[in-house]
């Protein structure tokens, strides 16, 4: 979808502001929107590309004006909400006007460790030969579906190289949807920059983004 | 490297008032309380969660990978052909480090990491990435104005130098591994992960010369 979180290549937002001796945390309540965003994924009730579908379906004036916690923390509301977990009214109310429904599973205090250890691999086995190699010329394609993507609407359209063969992954555009996991053949794929930005681009800039197999087609 | 000051500031909060971060914080107060008295999730979990990312998870695992490739030549050739695997080998591993990918600066080629979509970054050897990472004048410009962002940071490049800009668009998680600056030659590991700044390992920075190092450990 072409929302608000698609930033590359826009300009006029000012310098990059670094920090010194940034602490983790910035406020109390940082710390409580970040644990509760992984305690909630952790009822397994939806996946990461959810969270991040959710993150980019915000307006876009919206999120551009909000920081990063509080984009987790409206679309882990809006999750929470669409699934009959927790309604807006009961955060108004600040407290439970009605029971949930079971969730699938509940991160535990013993197993945090664990699950924060062992991470959500997402890889694949190959449902089929990979269709390109490195160093074959292709274009990612120009598209601009509604639903969940990670093409960056700057590759669109524009032609590259295959740089490496990744494996097989999970594939967001499905996987944001309920739709399975539908595992793809992921590339990275590098771009000149004139050949993103046009002629007035650094001559010693190289861009690569990680495709999936739907993104790509042959080009010459 | 170093720091502008004169832009010192914290942008996640530039543009709300106190009152809309009391808003924020009853909200995220009263989402968690639900959240527990429905029985989702377990306010244990929470606080194991923030003290995960607050204590143990952080910049100095990085600083141990790459003094490690620096030390170690067999290492080293195995973070380049599997970095996931001889990460593994030294215990950092994980949520949004499941697929690392390791990058090589050399005199000939800059690497950067961005995530022009979202925020994603290799969690298990960085820790939870700093608020200018997230936010939109990096993620606008790095990929078509990556010296300008450079300059932001006090880094200035060779203009043959190739500037290579990763995008993460997939679940793959990059981890820059910095030159290794002259001087250092007999170094321990340890002293050696001394220099390792965790914007050298996004990119964004170089690592410390023993010189700045000492400058550092002087002036704290």
């Amino acid at each position: 979808m072409n929302g608000a979180q698609d930033l590359g290549g826009m300009t006029s937002f000012g310098p990059v502001r670094p920090e010194q001796d940034e602490p983790v945390f910035h406020a109390e309540w940082e710390k409580r929107a970040l644990a509760v965003t992984l305690a909630c994924n952790g009822m397994g009730e939806w996946t990461g590309d959810r969270n991040r579908f959710e993150r980019e379906s915000l307006e876009p004036g919206w999120y551009l004006t909000h920081s990063y916690y509080e984009i987790w923390l409206a679309a882990l509301q809006n999750n929470l909400a669409r699934k009959g977990f927790v309604g807006a009214d009961e955060i108004a109310a600040g407290r439970a006007l009605r029971p949930a429904p079971p969730a699938k599973r509940k991160l535990v205090a013993e197993d945090v460790a664990a699950v924060l250890a062992k991470g959500s691999p997402y890889d694949r086995p190959a449902p089929a030969p990979a269709r390109f190699a490195v160093g074959d010329r292709v274009r990612a394609k120009l598209m601009n579906p509604a639903h969940h993507t990670r093409l960056p609407r700057y590759a669109r359209g524009r032609v590259g190289a295959i740089e490496s063969v990744r494996g097989v992954f999970v594939f967001p555009d499905a996987n944001a949807h309920d739709q399975g996991e539908q595992p793809h053949w992921c590339y990275t794929v590098r771009f000149a920059g004139r050949d993103l930005w046009g002629e007035d681009a650094d001559p010693t800039l190289v861009v690569t983004i990680d495709a999936w197999e739907p993104y790509l087609e042959p080009a010459q | 490297m170093t720091h502008r000051d004169d832009h010192h500031h914290h942008d996640h909060d530039h543009d709300h008032d106190h009152s809309h971060l009391a808003e924020v914080e009853l909200r995220v107060r009263a989402l968690e309380s639900i959240l527990v008295e429905k029985g989702l999730i377990d306010p244990a979990a929470l606080d194991l969660i923030v003290e995960t990312y607050e204590t143990k998870i952080g910049p100095r695992n990085g600083a141990r990978v790459v003094a490690r490739a620096w030390s170690d030549p067999a290492f080293r050739a195995r973070l380049y052909r599997d970095a996931t695997a001889a990460i593994a080998e030294l215990g950092f591993a994980g949520r949004q480090g499941e697929h690392m990918v390791a990058l090589e600066n050399t005199p000939a080629r800059h690497n950067i990491v961005v995530c022009t979509l979202c925020s994603c970054y290799p969690w298990p050897v960085l820790g939870l990435p700093p608020v200018w990472y997230k936010s939109a004048p990096y993620r606008s410009r790095v990929v078509i104005d990556p010296r300008g962002v450079l300059r932001d940071f006090g880094v200035e490049l060779p203009a043959t130098t190739e500037i290579r800009v990763w995008d993460s668009t997939a679940e793959l998680r990059y981890l820059v591994i910095p030159m290794r600056p002259s001087g250092t030659e007999g170094w321990s590991e340890a002293r050696l992960a001394d220099l390792v700044t965790r914007d050298s390992m996004i990119g964004t920075g170089l690592a410390m010369t023993p010189a700045g190092l000492a400058h550092k450990e002087a002036s704290t």
